[in-house]
Parts: structure tokens; sequence; C-alpha cells
């Protein structure tokens, strides 16, 4: 294995003032957070409120119109980070390659770059794979997995990286309960035993809650609080409260 | 319409400096070549043995009626071997790999599997489009070569078999073997280069930049084989008009 993968600590991340507008339509007014080594930070809000745009621009999918990330107090612009740090990333689809088996989707990171012998890249898959609870499915295609494999496949190929960041962009959305737990102890889990510092958006309340460090609400492209979990609950914020407690009520749909 | 073409143009830039990485790739370009050659190759002799016959079969009664009939073998040859086989083939691949191409990485876009590779810090130029380039550019010439050799043969089959015709064999290879020099077939082998080019850029840029879901992928395709067909004919006239050049 190449040595340059062997070491395995969590990084720093620091989002300041970041503006994305898509076409006119401002999706990110000027974020800002800071993110410890080691820590698991939650980003959460409803849907469209700029969740996902902001993870792609820390793996540097995207590039910002204004604002900048850092790395390690270094400042990273658009995919160059990867030269520096490892960054992996499990996406909200999972985004198996579907021609590829799973044994392929999961070495393909050492095998494009050459890391490594086919015996050897073969060991690691197994490897990864059993770390998120999965064995003998490497002659499997993404086809014939279940969405909780998939994701669990996902985060296995994340894991061949061994990376000091970890991004997860909804990594319980479409799963039922059973497995949402699954998935949110593998996060747990992987964070203890790997040390690397996470970064999940999720709007799944009982997995931020669950899982969490520290949170970050964001609410129509802008942060509106962030703390432990505790100061979240008791944020006097009423937008804050609104998601953070809102039920279907029975009662309250009839008419 | 300027901005397509300039993002084309830097694609295909960029996977002119991939090519050091071929061979790192050549499983893939191996599948590639596989799959062009064999999805096309029946495809391809069938609609050029038609064309000869075609061919032979309108022009072959009007030069007997002016005792010509003789000059068919060479009319057949030129016309297969200079325009109709690298065009038609070139527009028959357009249509069957451009739109699989386009369609099987737009899908890819689509469904962030592009994205996953960036964050892998994998090229997609590299992982995607040098193999499909390389295996299209070494792939259509060789349908081609097979192409131009189907269509004389189809030719000869009318010439001998219509009453309306009545020329032998040996007569139509005869005079094709006078008129059709070797440059003749380099000259369509030199369009079918471009042309296939031409279609594995146009088609990996369509499905590179797809957006949106199904109905993304569904224009991207459909972009892909247009844009590729109007762009082999409008290129078929200066790339002729340029071999003129070296003709005369």
């Amino acid at each position: 294995m190449n040595p340059t993968l062997n070491t395995q600590t969590g990084i720093s991340l620091e989002v300041r003032g970041l503006h994305k507008s898509f076409s006119g339509q401002p999706v990110l007014q000027g974020v800002d957070f800071f993110v410890e080594p080691g820590e698991i930070f939650v980003v959460m809000g409803p849907s469209g409120s700029g969740k996902s745009v902001l993870l792609k621009h820390i793996v540097g999918l995207e590039l910002p119109d204004a604002g900048e990330i850092l790395l390690n107090e270094q400042i990273v612009r658009g995919l160059g980070s990867f030269s520096q740090y490892r960054v992996g990333m499990v996406f909200q689809s999972g985004a198996l390659l579907n021609s590829l088996t799973v044994g392929e989707n999961v070495g393909l990171y050492l095998t494009e770059h050459r890391i490594g012998t086919p015996e050897e890249i073969a060991q690691i898959v197994a490897q990864k794979l059993q770390i998120v609870g999965l064995k003998n499915i490497e002659h499997k295609f993404p086809s014939e997995l279940s969405g909780g494999m998939k994701k669990r496949v996902a985060i296995a190929r994340a894991l061949v990286i061994e990376p000091q960041l970890m991004l997860y962009d909804e990594p319980t959305a479409e799963l039922d309960p059973l497995m949402a737990v699954v998935i949110a102890n593998e996060i747990l889990r992987l964070n203890q035993t790997m040390h690397s510092t996470s970064i999940v958006v999720s709007h799944d309340r009982e997995l931020v809650f669950g899982i969490a460090d520290r949170i970050a609400i964001i609410v129509e492209g802008k942060i509106l609080v962030v703390g432990t979990p505790d100061q979240i609950r008791s944020s006097p914020n009423p937008l804050v409260q609104s998601f953070i407690t809102a039920n279907v009520s029975k009662d309250r749909n009839v008419v | 319409m300027f901005h397509n073409i300039g993002e084309m143009m830097v694609l295909f830039w960029r996977t002119l400096c991939a090519w050091p990485q071929a061979w790192n790739q050549r499983r893939k370009i191996l599948d590639q070549m596989f799959e062009i050659g064999n999805a096309s190759l029946l495809m391809a002799c069938v609609l050029s043995l038609f064309l000869g016959g075609v061919i032979a079969l309108q022009s072959g009664p009007v030069l007997r009626e002016r005792g010509l009939v003789s000059l068919l073998g060479g009319l057949v040859g030129l016309s297969i071997a200079k325009e109709l086989a690298p065009v038609m083939i070139s527009v028959l691949i357009a249509g069957r790999i451009g739109s699989a191409m386009a369609a099987e990485i737009g899908s890819m876009t689509v469904y962030q599997e592009v994205d996953a590779l960036r964050t892998m810090n994998i090229n997609p130029t590299h992982y995607l489009v040098l193999p499909r380039l390389i295996g299209i550019v070494v792939m259509l010439p060789m349908l081609v070569v097979l192409s131009i050799l189907a269509g004389w043969f189809g030719g000869a089959l009318v010439a001998t078999n219509n009453t309306g015709i009545a020329l032998s064999f040996d007569a139509y290879f005869n005079n094709l073997r006078q008129v059709v020099n070797v440059k003749d077939v380099v000259s369509g082998l030199c369009k079918s280069f471009a042309f296939a080019a031409m279609i594995g850029v146009v088609s990996c840029h369509q499905g590179l930049k797809t957006q949106g879901g199904p109905r993304g992928i569904g224009r991207s395709v459909t972009k892909a084989v247009v844009n590729s067909i109007v762009l082999i004919l409008i290129l078929d006239y200066f790339l002729t008009r340029f071999l003129m050049v070296f003709e005369q």
C-alpha cells in the first residue's frame, strides 16, 4: 500500500463568507463555520437550503462566487485540495459506477492510481467492506444491492482513500429506520476508529441528534445557529425550534 | 453555439494531452474497440453492400445506353472509397455508437458517478473520454476499409446479375483497379479518421454536460447524434476540398 495513505488524522475545516448563486438565484449567502479535527459536524436544514451545494464546495466540485474554504488553515480552491489532503465523499445516491462490480467500485481509487498489486487491492477491498458489515459481495453489481447496502458500499469506497475529512450527503435518505440506525452507527464507529473529521449533511433529526458533536442549522443559504445538540434544542430562535420540533398532528390535519 | 464548439475543442485538446495515459487505460480501450466493432461490423458491411449495389443499379443501365458500361467498376469504386463509405459509415456510427456514448456518460453525469470519480481524483477525461476516443478513432477507419470492400462487391453482384447491365465480374474489377488508386482509399480513410474523432468528442462532450434526469439524457443523445451528422457533412466538404490539393 502507498505509504502516503498511512497517516490517519483528522483535519480542521473552516468555511469563510461562502456565497454562491445559480442563474442569479442565491443559494449560499455568506456561510461561516469552523470544524475541529476529529469532530462530527452536522449541517441540518430544510430541502433546498443549500446543504448539498455547501458540501460540493467543500469537496471542490463547485467554486464559490465569493468566500473561501480552508483545510488545516490552508486555503483550498476546487479539486486541488486532493493533492494535499484525502477527502472522501459519500453521495446521497451512493453514486456507485453501475458498470463496475462492488469490488471494482470499492477498489477504483487504488486501481486507477496504481496503488498496490491486484491481490493487495482485493485484500483492502474485502477489509473495507468488512468494516461496513458486508462480506462476499465483491462480484455483485450495484443493481443487485438494496439501498442500504449501496450506501455502505459507497462508504467503503470512500474509506479506501483513508480520508482525513469525510463528507456524507444525506446518508440516511431513502432508508428504512433500522437501516438508518445501522448507517448512523457506522458513521460513529468510523469516526471513533479512524479519527477523521466528519461533515454530515442531513435533515433526519434522529440521525443528527444521535451522532453530532455540533450542529449547524442552515436556512435559505445562511447559517442560523451553530451549537451542541443541547444548545440547539434550547435555542430561542423560532425558526430553529419550528424545524427541530415539527411534527405531524392528525388532529390539526382534520378539517 | 460558439461556446459549445470552444468547449469541444478544449475537451479534444485535454484528451490529446491525456495520450500518455492510454497504456494505463488499455483494458477500457480494448473493451471500447470490441464494443464498436462488434456492434457495427455486420451493419456497416450490409449497408455498404447495398450502397454499392444501388449505385451500380442506378448508373449501370445509363452507362450501357451510352456504351460506357465498362467504366462502371471505376464509378462504383471511386464513389464508395472516396465519399460514400466514409460518410455513410460515420453517420451509422454516430447513430449507433455516438448515441451510446452520450447516453452512458450522460447517465453517469446525472447520477453523480462523474462527480464521484472527481472526488477520487480520477480525471473523467482520462477515465471516460480517452478510451472512447481512441476506440472510435481506431475502429471507424477499419470499418470503413471493410465497408469499401463490401460496397465494391455489392456493385459487382448487381453489375453481373442485372440483365440491364450485364457486365462481367472481371471487366468490373479490371476497370475498378485501373481507376481507383491507393491514395483514393487513403483519402477516404483520412476523412473517416477525422469523422471518428469528431463523433467521439461531440458525444462525450454532450454526455459530460448532461443536466436533469432521464429527459436530459434523452436530449443529450439527440444532440450528440444530430450535431455529429451535421458536422460530418460540413467537415466532409472542407476535407474533400483540402484533400484535393494533394491529389493535383
